[in-house]
């Protein structure tokens, strides 16, 4: 049997019409919330059309029609069964929320410290008990020469050798850092396989290094050299490990119940905050690798370089343990930085 | 010709409604996914010139700039765009596509981070071919962002508010004289052959002329099968012009133009 058409039209194109305008104008401001009595309109709104695309199931109409009213029923139905918080920032949420996350993921940064160390100490046998490899562990020009050679050379040298480029050069080491990151994070997608041969990897070019410059008796140099921005740059991507465990165990499900759809759904709030957290870290670990850990004695002491790497490294410690307080509830809507 | 069925998303909703998205192909994505590096091409040209103007004060600072902003547009000019065009870049715009959440709901912006923070994995080892190979693995045609995000790509619906005037025009209708009989009509006519004609008379210049005149004379045989009008309501009428005065009956029963006759 055929709806009367015209009956039909007359009767609800004003709520359609209506339904419509609210969409619009929610959907060309994404940020743009509803008072009570709007969200109450369309609620009513949307029960309507969803009763008049129900009573097109029975009846023939115009095929537009059907597809007119299932787009306006689709764009409520995301109006009113989800949320979207406004995106202004609020900085005091923004801190306490990175290390609120982290805190609840303990074991994936355990896994991805874990894997990091297992290479570092690879690293560090592989160049103990066969130097000749160190060509192939740390496949970077600058760490060829050999470490008592490039300490005489910097402490010696009488000119800046990043003079008028230390701006891009920590640009540079911020965007490739980050990069590095980001992908520990992605990579969690290969069941976390990727995520492991990254931090692996990462730890045995950091074993190697260590062992290539302890071994010649230059491990004050070493400290110097690395642990101004190391002690935070590590830890970033250490933490980018951690979010690709996140990502690997949600796909995993590993003692959830949950559908595959609904472990990533629990995890993305923390993925996004967990990540942004690691870039801003190599943000600062960019500019302090390129501006304070380049000079070495006499430009600057080695112990004032390790001290200040140390106090960092107690500083990020502090921060991801004890900011935010007890609070380990994930969160239930958006990330914690932004205000509903 | 034979196609490859295009997957659709099935949302079912608490009310009991249920509504389909028309999931994107493999091949528009790729389309949209190349329009969009030109623009995040053209944009980091554009901003590498403007950052190069500041040389005359710091070339390190304005290289500096350049490095940043390259890396932060082509991070960042998907994330952007999807969430202020609540799923759209502008390559997705141009072919009507959306990213649109696997359950129907708001796209929230943990999940449109995710999906292109895992871009890289998806671009592995050239031009999205593990991306693509995910995609046309899955039942929903996502590939590993899409996944970890629990987000689909879907093909636009363009669905204006119904226009009857283009099904059945205001001129003089000579069925709509017979009410009882448009009465019958509408309570035999089978709804798919209904929505069959409609769709005809709507794209009726598209046709082959001899495509169309096969066509409505289908549509009128089977429409003159369930209800015989009078002779002279019929006379003269084309088997098209038949078709277009049944949707009228049909659809505008109400608008008689004609003393009603029995």
């Amino acid at each position: 049997m055929i709806v009367d058409w015209s009956r039909f039209e007359a009767a609800e194109k004003a709520y359609w019409q209506e339904m419509e305008t609210v969409l619009s104008r929610l959907e060309s401001n994404p940020e743009e919330s509803l008072s009570l009595s709007e969200v109450e309109r369309l609620h009513y709104l949307y029960e309507r059309c969803s009763g008049d695309l129900v009573r097109l199931d029975s009846f023939s109409a115009h095929p537009g029609l059907r597809s007119f009213l299932e787009s306006l029923v689709s764009r409520a139905y995301g109006q009113i069964y989800e949320t979207r918080p406004r995106l202004r920032a609020r900085w005091k949420s923004a801190i306490v929320a990175f290390p609120r996350a982290f805190r609840r993921h303990m074991g994936a940064f355990a896994l991805s410290v874990g894997l990091t160390v297992l290479g570092t100490a690879f690293g560090w046998f592989a160049i103990h008990h066969s130097p000749s490899a160190k060509a192939v562990l740390m496949p970077f020009p600058g760490l060829l020469t050999p470490p008592h050679e490039r300490v005489a050379m910097e402490e010696s040298s009488k000119t800046d050798r990043l003079s008028g480029a230390k701006a891009t050069f920590s640009g540079d080491l911020m965007t490739h850092n980050i990069q590095v990151t980001i992908m520990a994070l992605a990579a969690g997608i290969t069941w976390g396989a990727g995520t492991s041969i990254l931090l692996f990897y990462n730890g045995v070019i950091v074993g190697a290094v260590a062992a290539d410059y302890i071994g010649d008796g230059q491990g004050t140099f070493l400290a110097g050299w690395l642990l101004p921005h190391g002690s935070i740059e590590i830890p970033a991507i250490l933490i980018g490990g951690q979010a690709g465990f996140i990502l690997a165990g949600a796909l995993i499900g590993w003692r959830s119940d949950l559908p595959r759809a609904a472990r990533f759904r629990a995890v993305a709030s923390d993925l996004l905050v967990i990540i942004s957290g690691a870039g801003c870290m190599l943000v600062w670990a960019g500019i302090v690798e390129a501006f304070v850990s380049q000079y070495h004695r006499p430009v600057l002491p080695y112990g004032l370089k390790i001290g200040f790497g140390v106090c960092e490294l107690i500083a990020l410690s502090l921060f991801l343990a004890r900011v935010g307080g007890d609070e380990t509830k994930p969160p239930n809507d958006e990330v914690n930085m932004v205000r509903p | 010709m034979s196609a490859v069925a295009t997957p659709s998303l099935t949302i079912d909703t608490p009310e009991g409604v249920v509504f389909a998205y028309q999931l994107a192909t493999p091949v528009s994505r790729s389309l949209a996914w190349a329009i969009d590096a030109v623009a995040v091409l053209g944009i980091v040209n554009v901003v590498t010139r403007i950052a190069n103007i500041g040389a005359f004060l710091s070339a390190d600072f304005a290289e500096f700039l350049s490095v940043v902003l390259y890396f932060v547009i082509s991070v960042g000019y998907s994330i952007v765009l999807e969430w202020r065009w609540r799923g759209q870049t502008l390559g997705k715009r141009v072919f009507g596509l959306r990213v649109i959440d696997a359950q129907g709901l708001r796209l929230k912006l943990p999940q449109i981070v995710l999906r292109n923070l895992l871009r890289p994995i998806d671009m592995l080892p050239a031009f999205y071919l593990v991306g693509g190979i995910a995609a046309v693995s899955t039942r929903l045609w996502q590939r590993l962002g899409d996944l970890a995000a629990n987000t689909v790509v879907a093909q636009e619906r363009d669905s204006p508010a119904p226009n009857l005037d283009r099904i059945a025009p205001a001129k003089y209708n000579s069925l709509l004289a017979y009410p009882r009989l448009g009465a019958r009509l509408r309570s035999v006519a089978n709804p798919e052959a209904v929505s069959l004609a409609l769709r005809a008379v709507g794209r009726r210049d598209e046709f082959d002329p001899s495509a169309r005149l096969k066509l409505f004379s289908e549509l009128a045989a089977y429409f003159r099968s369930l209800v015989r009008f009078p002779e002279p309501a019929v006379e003269g009428l084309s088997d098209e012009q038949f078709v277009a005065a049944i949707l009228g009956a049909i659809y505008q029963p109400s608008q008689r133009n004609a003393p009603a006759r029995s």
